[in-house]
């Protein structure tokens, strides 16, 4: 049976199977939530300040981020381009987000519907494809 | 200090309204194609790591040793002006990976169920779990060369459709048919979701 411990470099977890899911934790130091609430994977991220890469508790995916998130992107388009999981990448926004530098935008999702103008938006978006 | 000043650099960032639809179906029915053929880019994929926590609902048998798997799902996307993205979600095909639908479901616009006619039985779970979870959903018949052609009315009676859930052919790998679904899954939708708020007069 395994088991997270605190410390991220147990041995246990460094066999050759684990290798793809190691990574990512190592890259969150061990954390699977990220500091502040639900990160959905159509949730919005805009880079909103510049980092200086000597920023401590930062790594080179924080990084990568900032430069991604220039323009906005979903969660899902910054995992794939960072190629981790949607998951990882979660964690990682949040210690940007603590930081002020990236503004992160929840999806409207209290409810399934949307209002009649997102409709109306949506359709006239397509039509003109 | 740092959680205040960080609040108010957000509230004044302008961001898109994200939207989801989801294009279900079985294996091979041409999800990915239809994602592709509409997007701006490529077809991209995201994974998720799944630990433990799903094990309540998901059938590991077989693979008891495996603690954590993988799902992985292509999306495309679709800028709407500067107001709003379109995100198109592949849905995983396997059963056994419900709980990443009801992630993924929570908020959807709504469903595209790709139906391939060699195999129709293959989109039954997804027509069953929309219908069940109340997600508006349309069914694209995915016309590949050298199925038998059915018109729709055959394809509503074999999949057990209700007469107000539309049903259209297409060729996910033209552009022009697949925007004409999500046309249609979008009107579909709005019918549905939002009567009481149309306009009187």
């Amino acid at each position: 049976m395994t088991h997270l411990s605190d410390d991220p470099a147990e041995e246990q977890w460094l066999d050759d199977e684990a290798g793809r899911i190691v990574r990512p934790y190592v890259m969150t130091r061990g954390r699977t939530e990220p500091s502040r609430g639900k990160i959905d994977l159509i949730t919005l991220v805009v880079t909103t300040k510049s980092v200086s890469p000597a920023e401590p508790g930062l790594g080179p995916e924080h990084h990568t981020i900032v430069r991604l998130c220039e323009r906005p992107l979903s969660v899902a388009e910054i995992a794939a381009h960072l190629d981790l999981p949607a998951g990882t990448i979660r964690v990682l926004l949040g210690d940007l987000a603590d930081r002020g530098v990236v503004a992160i935008q929840e999806p409207a999702r209290e409810t399934d519907a949307l209002d009649l103008e997102t409709y109306k938006a949506v359709l006239n978006g397509l039509r003109t494809l | 200090m740092d959680s205040v000043r960080s609040e108010g650099e957000a509230a004044r960032v302008k961001l898109p309204t994200a939207i989801k639809i989801l294009i279900a179906g079985g294996f091979g029915a041409g999800k990915t194609t239809m994602v592709g053929s509409v997007s701006e880019t490529r077809p991209l994929r995201t994974e998720e790591l799944l630990t433990d926590r799903g094990s309540g609902v998901d059938d590991l048998s077989g693979v008891e040793e495996k603690k954590t798997t993988t799902v992985a799902m292509d999306f495309g996307r679709i800028s709407i002006g500067d107001a709003h993205v379109l995100y198109l979600f592949g849905t995983p095909g396997q059963e056994r990976f419900w709980f990443v639908w009801d992630e993924l479901a929570l908020g959807a616009m709504g469903a595209v169920v790709i139906a391939d006619t060699r195999r129709l039985a293959d989109c039954f779970p997804s027509v069953d779990y929309f219908e069940r979870r109340g997600t508006p959903f349309i069914v694209a018949v995915n016309c590949f060369e050298g199925a038998r052609r059915y018109d729709v009315e055959e394809i509503r009676m074999a999949l057990d459709l209700g007469p107000a859930t539309p049903v259209v052919l297409c060729d996910a790998r033209e552009k022009e048919s697949s925007k004409n679904v999500l046309v249609t899954l979008v009107e579909h939708a709005m019918r549905t979701r939002a009567p009481a708020q149309e306009p009187v007069g």
